[in-house]
């Protein structure tokens, strides 16, 4: 189990290292065409890290106030306060606020930038359709995710997006309003086309390129918080038969949305079916519930 | 005159690394002070918490007597208890008794339908899931803080500096039969 741990910690990080290089290639790219070098892409990265931030700073409050989540005191709910802070203490991290959303769909959220600052939200129907065990195995996992610091995860891999959206919108819109001068007129005919062409096939797919980066950031970071959960835990079955359950349940979520559905426990979004359905999972938030529920069986 | 520049910058490393891990075992060993006493806060919660439960349950299983002069007993014991090993002790007894308690409780069904007692049951069996969180937490500080003392090269400044191993938090296995309820 720590081997596992261990192993989807540094995947995430070499995913997010290969991200970062592609989008350094590509705002280089960027500084080719408009004979600026690297200002363009600091720019970018400075707009990009300005509107993550807030985000990730305020986002705690948004997030709850869009699932209408209420906050519960130990008197409203003794046994997820007891489950919570049970679990806080195995993580070694302060106790988060708990809240919980009137929905009858069994689902979760963790949210907040740092564990100091964070809370856990949980839905009516999972604390209607869960016993205890399954539930600790949920909240284990909601934990692990402020623990793991996920928030901040998700942060920068929205900047690197943000910076590619910025930096591919600056490539099309100059395409048609013509270049720059700059460095086009000293270049040969050729050379100075070839950028352009790439530049423009890259503008089109980067943005493609950093959303299934994002999605594939944020799988492996599901993963991982299922194992540190089980870790806190030290009882997969927990979580398993929580697994089970939420996968024959077909409740939607209704206060979700895919701004905030990569928060979530279960992907809280309709899965499609067919072959629109199989190219539509690269860019699933969440790794499927059979492997979740597989790679936990073996531990 | 170069080799002496890099020899004083590899110096300059070496003091740097040594900083950096000295700083993580000083961090690490004050989170196992820390991961100590919570396993005291957590005991103490259910010491608090074993009087009221006998009240309740009292009312209802009048003939449980011997039951709860168990429970009782095995808590002031636990206050008074001098030694580690007579606080160890103790805590298992309470613990036996409690479960006794708690599995007793289950054939009076008017007790179930007791609010005041569900609250309880409900407070004791997650101060037990607390007071086994905070020793595991524990046991995987004393993991990690022993792993850096133990492995080269930081086991050079532990020694140092005197950093030592520290002991895993382990239960005995209960030394006492289970307590006999009589009908």
């Amino acid at each position: 189990m720590f081997d596992l741990i261990k192993s989807n910690t540094r995947r995430s990080w070499i995913l997010i290292a290969g991200f970062v290089i592609v989008v350094a290639a590509f705002g280089y790219l960027f500084g080719m065409l408009f004979g600026g070098g690297f200002i363009g892409l600091i720019i970018a990265i400075g707009i990009a890290l300005v509107m993550s931030w807030s985000a990730y700073a305020g986002g705690d409050k948004v997030v709850l106030a869009v699932s209408r989540a209420k906050l519960v005191t130990p008197i409203d709910e003794p046994r997820l306060h007891n489950l919570i802070e049970g679990l806080a203490i195995a993580a070694g991290i302060p106790k988060p606020k708990v809240y919980v959303v009137e929905d009858p769909s069994p689902n979760a959220f963790a949210t907040g930038r740092d564990p100091a600052h964070a809370s856990i939200a949980v839905t009516r129907g999972l604390l209607e359709k869960m016993n205890r065990m399954e539930l600790e195995g949920v909240v284990a996992h909601e934990l692990a995710h402020v623990a793991n610091r996920d928030t901040r995860v998700l942060m920068i891999t929205a900047t690197l997006v943000g910076v590619v959206v910025l930096i591919a919108d600056w490539t099309l819109r100059s395409f048609f309003w013509g270049f720059g001068g700059g460095r086009r007129g000293a270049r040969d005919r050729d050379g100075a086309a070839i950028f352009v062409l790439v530049g423009l096939v890259a503008a089109v797919l980067m943005p493609l390129f950093a959303t299934l980066m994002q999605a594939a950031v944020s799988r492996r970071r599901e993963a991982l918080a299922d194992l540190t959960g089980v870790k806190y835990t030290r009882y997969p079955p927990g979580l398993i038969a929580a697994l089970e359950k939420l996968k024959s349940d077909e409740t939607i979520v209704q206060s979700a949305s895919r701004a905030t559905a990569s928060l979530w426990i279960e992907s809280p979004l309709q899965r499609e079916k067919g072959l629109f359905g199989k190219l539509n999972h690269l860019f699933d938030t969440h790794p499927p519930l059979d492997e979740r529920i597989r790679i936990l069986q073996e531990l | 005159m170069l080799w002496l520049w890099i020899v004083l910058g590899v110096a300059g490393l070496i003091v740097l690394w040594a900083i950096v891990v000295f700083n993580r075992l000083v961090s690490l060993r004050n989170r196992l002070d820390n991961a100590w006493s919570q396993i005291d806060v957590q005991l103490r919660r259910r010491y608090d918490l074993i009087p009221n439960l006998v009240t309740t349950v009292k009312g209802y299983a009048t003939h449980e007597r011997q039951l709860f002069e168990e429970v009782t007993r095995a808590r002031s014991q636990g206050l008074q208890a001098g030694t580690v090993h007579d606080q160890e002790q103790a805590e298992n007894m309470i613990t036996a008794a409690l479960r006794q308690l708690l599995a007793v409780a289950e054939a009076y069904p008017d007790l179930k339908a007791n609010e005041n007692f569900l609250a309880l049951q409900e407070e004791l069996v997650g101060t037990e899931g607390k007071i086994a969180y905070s020793r595991q937490f524990y046991n995987d500080e004393v993991q990690t803080f022993n792993t850096l003392t133990q492995q080269f090269p930081s086991s050079i400044i532990a020694g140092m500096f005197r950093f030592a191993a520290r002991e895993f938090f382990r239960t005995e296995d209960a030394t006492r039969p289970p307590v006999q309820v009589e009908f």
